[in-house]
């Protein structure tokens, strides 16, 4: 793995790998191939510059899923920006996702592996780094995300801590002296009059100031928010999180540059790039990975074939309903239509038995014989009981999204404004979605915001069960698999006392 | 005097012998050696009939003159350095040329101002209304230097009704397009739509330091420019936008007075609103602050600088080249120092004809035949360009001096 690493370098040749997946470490072919031994002070602190790639092996599995856990935090981050989240919601949102997916403790929580947290961190970074440098959009955003993300960090480290890393970097700030305070205490009292704080003489003689370029904090200046004097700023120390997120995202934005430039190199490697350009699909989709629930085993409870006309209207996704009203309507559903809606039935809690049976009643036209010929072994096929016996897994937003037969896709994505808003009233105005809430929806889908827009939906269609707005489909989490939309809907649904009990069980 | 008068061989005759390529190229370059501040700069032309050229570079002064000559623009722009020569775009990946350098610049319209002047409106432009630019270059010198110590700021006349600011210290060549954003945003007050109030301040507290030292200059200027000079506030639809800056129950009392007593001037009205803030509260109260601030909003609104801001925040914007004729008055975009700009008169700037003029003149004076040079490169020394020429250059030492200064320390450090 060394070698891809060398792609942070300058004008470093790539060099091409040798692994096997999943097994062995991903070594490279040239000499230097020797283990290198970490000390468990590669990591001093909880928040990071990544100013050094990883220069340790690692296998083709930590590579992918080190980045994929960190690409569900950052879509996150993207999506909260796109809903115009408050930082206060921003920060819980992640800090929650983060803790599912990518914790990373600081020195005080002692019984965690405080080492493997930010190995991960790490290696996740300089992951995602490879596969985002290679627009200025993706550049862009993953600068932005990634940004908010340390900044989040920022936030919640622990006071000590976040002096110790503040210490141990050379920021290029130097401390005002008592006397220059003095000198210009009118100017920088009425620099900082914006903070409801009392800004006064005392505050001033409490508050240290530090001093630097004002290109450091572009932020501040722009806002008239700092004094200036000479090319410099007098910055108060409760802003000095301005200077340094200034210095993280230069920083990061000029590294993935460098990146960009040797990474052409990379391409000759044909299995990283799969796991590359899947990542940064899924950036776009907004959609990291596969719901965990939807490896294929059924999740919920059982769901009996007469059970699903009264959950459609209740609790499927708009892209199940339009496949469920139109297997209705037309009794029948081409090919694909079929493929996604019957695995994402499956996946529901429809067993094989219950699936027959609604299919059966569904394609009322045919004939018994008919549909055993035609399409009894598919339905058995996508249970994997037939054929290479592969339990197919549930779509995820992501697939539909990016599906090549759009009439069994995303409709946020993939209808006319028009037929979109239409279908959305007469999908959910029982559930209390309105006219009035249109404008905001396709707003999200203009700004390809699919995922954000079927969230809003899901939030406006569950108000009357406490689902407030920014709440998702819990802890701020976005949509990113219809049946996590589904399963959510119907835990919603659920006598409070009944989900007591199963916890109870579990 | 319109377009169809200034002929194409006027333009020619005016690149041929008057035109100050060398100064223009020491200005752009730092050196007198060529480097990459010129050869990968990019030029952009102008040609009759809307014609627009762009991603021409050139090696040299001379080479710059010669396509200049070749293609007589009607005037030519400057744009930013870029990693390679512009020239060679063609050649090169779709996104690979990409802006690196280039001075930080501003520009002040009059036409922005039309809200703050009765005198003028659009492209007009008389010595009444160049008060406002001198105000502004005022605020904005002192704050470019103090606040953020930059040092070598050429101010040049965009030949109508506006003038330009080039900064070329090394590190504005060098700010990014989101830290030009900063400045701009610093350095802007009012917001876009012009007719936007401005809001500077959290309640009535102490204005920025910045503020506070436009406000002192501008003081002064409010009084004359704005009370007495354009008496603004003469009609009903000023003075009711100039109410909406004043706390409620001062500007009801106002509006009684002023709609009772239509001949009061504008300094009358600011009289009667200096002794509404008296009125209001003892020294000290809240009521006396909040009138304070208003009245300091109002000087702030009618005279604080006004931006095109879009020039300034992007290094890929082209700004017309100092020197060039303006097709419409024929006047040319000279430099203007900030110390004297008050007695700068808009109306004295030579035109183009009147520069062809001296040279011919000069020559039947018995001076040099003009013959066989015709390309001199110092022609422009027997005209009234002669001052403004010398001032670029002046301009350009201090910035040489400056380099070669970086360089001997950087060299030593070593
Ligand atoms: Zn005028």
């Amino acid at each position: 793995m060394r070698a891809l690493w060398l792609a942070f370098c300058d004008f470093t040749p790539f060099t091409r790998l040798i692994m096997e997946r999943h097994r062995k470490p991903i070594l490279d072919s040239t000499s230097h191939t020797s283990t290198v031994v970490e000390p468990h002070t590669a990591y001093p602190y909880r928040l990071n510059f990544y100013d050094k790639p990883p220069l340790y092996e690692v296998t083709l599995e930590e590579f992918e899923t080190a980045a994929l856990d960190r690409l569900r935090v950052l879509a996150e981050i993207e999506s909260s920006a796109a809903r115009n989240r408050t930082w206060e919601e921003t920060k819980k949102v992640t800090e929650t996702q983060c803790k599912k997916v990518l914790p990373l403790n600081s020195n005080t929580a002692t019984s965690t592996d405080r080492h493997a947290e930010r190995r991960r961190d790490h290696l996740g970074h300089f992951v995602l780094r490879l596969a985002f440098c290679r627009s200025e959009d993706l550049r862009r955003r993953f600068v932005k995300s990634e940004t908010t993300l340390f900044r989040v960090r920022y936030d919640t480290d622990d006071t000590r801590e976040k002096d110790a890393f503040l210490q141990s970097r050379a920021f290029n700030w130097t401390l005002v002296s008592a006397e220059e305070k003095e000198q210009y205490k009118r100017q920088l009292i009425a620099a900082n009059q914006h903070s409801r704080d009392k800004v006064d003489e005392r505050w001033l003689a409490n508050e240290p100031f530090l001093k630097v370029r004002w290109t450091s904090v572009p932020d501040l200046v722009e806002k008239r928010r700092v004094f200036l004097k000479g090319g410099y700023a007098y910055v108060p120390s409760k802003e000095r999180l301005s200077i340094l997120l200034e210095e993280f995202q230069n920083n990061l934005a000029q590294a993935l540059e460098m990146t960009s430039r040797s990474i052409p190199n990379l391409d000759e490697d044909s299995r990283l790039l799969p796991i590359l350009n899947n990542l940064s699909h899924g950036f776009i989709a907004g959609v990291p990975s596969e719901w965990s629930g939807g490896s294929g085993e059924a999740a919920g409870d059982e769901i009996k074939a007469d059970m699903i006309d009264s959950l459609a209207p209740a609790h499927f996704p708009l892209c199940m309903r339009i496949m469920h009203e139109s297997l209705r309507k037309d009794r029948h559903i081409k090919h694909y239509g079929r493929l996604n809606y019957g695995v994402f039935l499956k996946v529901l809690g429809l067993s094989i038995e219950e699936a027959l049976v609604f299919w059966r009643k569904s394609f009322s036209k045919f004939t018994d014989d008919e549909f055993t010929k035609r399409y009894k072994y598919n339905i058995r096929h996508s249970f994997g009981l037939e054929g290479k016996r592969q339990n197919y897994p549930a779509k995820s937003c992501q697939q539909l999204l990016t599906t090549d037969t759009p009439e069994y896709g995303c409709p946020y994505r993939h209808f006319s404004p028009e037929n979109l808003q239409t279908a959305l009233l007469s999908s959910y105005a029982s559930q209390g979605l309105t006219v009035a809430d249109l404008p905001e929806i396709m707003h999200h889908v203009k700004e390809q915001h699919y995922h954000v827009a079927c969230t809003r939906v899901f939030e406006i269609t569950h108000a009357k069960q406490g689902v407030q707005k920014g709440a998702g489909i819990g802890d701020g989490e976005h949509v990113t698999h219809p049946n996590e939309y589904a399963k959510r809907s119907m835990e919603l649904s659920r006598p409070k006392t009944e989900e007591s009990d199963k916890m109870a069980v579990d | 005097m319109s377009t169809d008068e200034i002929l194409p061989e006027v333009f020619l005759t005016y690149y041929r012998r008057l035109y100050p390529f060398k100064s223009l190229f020491n200005w752009l370059n730092h050196s007198h050696q060529p480097s990459r501040l010129f050869t990968h700069r990019e030029f952009a032309f102008t040609l009759p009939g809307d014609i627009y050229l762009r991603y021409h570079s050139f090696n040299d002064a001379d080479d710059l003159k010669k396509e200049v000559c070749k293609l007589n623009p009607e005037r030519f722009e400057i744009g930013p350095v870029y990693n390679a020569k512009p020239k060679d775009k063609k050649t090169m990946r779709k996104t690979a040329l990409t802006p690196l350098q280039r001075e930080l610049v501003f520009d002040i319209d009059m036409t922005d101002y039309d809200p703050v002047r009765l005198c003028c409106a659009k492209a007009d432009i008389c010595t009444r209304c160049w008060a406002f630019i001198s105000a502004a270059v005022k605020v904005l010198h002192r704050a470019l230097q103090e606040e953020f110590g930059f040092k070598h700021l050429m101010w040049v006349y965009s030949g109508r009704r506006g003038i330009h600011c080039w900064i070329s210290d090394k590190d504005a060549m060098e700010l990014t397009d989101g830290q030009r954003k900063a400045i701009v945003g610093f350095l802007t007050v009012i917001p876009g739509s012009a007719k936007g109030k401005i809001s500077v301040r959290l309640g009535s507290r102490a204005l920025p330091p910045s503020l506070q030292d436009a406000l002192d200059t501008l003081k002064d200027r409010f009084m004359s420019l704005i009370i007495n000079d354009q008496d603004l506030f003469i009609h009903k639809h000023a003075w009711e936008s100039l109410l909406e800056h004043i706390p409620s129950s001062s500007a009801s009392e106002l509006r009684d007075i002023w709609s009772k007593d239509v001949a009061k001037d504008s300094a009358d009205k600011w009289e009667d609103i200096r002794a509404q803030a008296i009125k209001s509260g003892k020294s000290g109260s809240q009521q006396r602050a909040a009138m304070q601030a208003a009245m300091e909003d109002i000087i702030l609104q009618y005279t604080y600088p006004r931006l095109d801001a879009e020039v300034s925040k992007h290094r890929n914007h082209l700004l017309k080249a100092p020197f060039c004729i303006h097709p419409k008055t024929g006047r040319v975009c000279v430099p203007i120092d900030p110390e004297t700009i008050d007695d700068f008169d808009p109306e004295k700037v030579p035109t183009v004809q009147q520069l062809l003029d001296e040279l011919d003149s000069a020559a039947s004076m018995g001076g040099e035949g003009e013959g066989g040079r015709a390309e001199h490169h110092s022609d422009w020394e027997r005209t009234s360009l002669k001052p403004y020429v010398d001032m670029l250059d002046k301009f350009t030492t201090g910035l040489m001096n400056e380099v070669r200064r970086e360089k001997r320390a950087a060299d030593t450090t070593w």
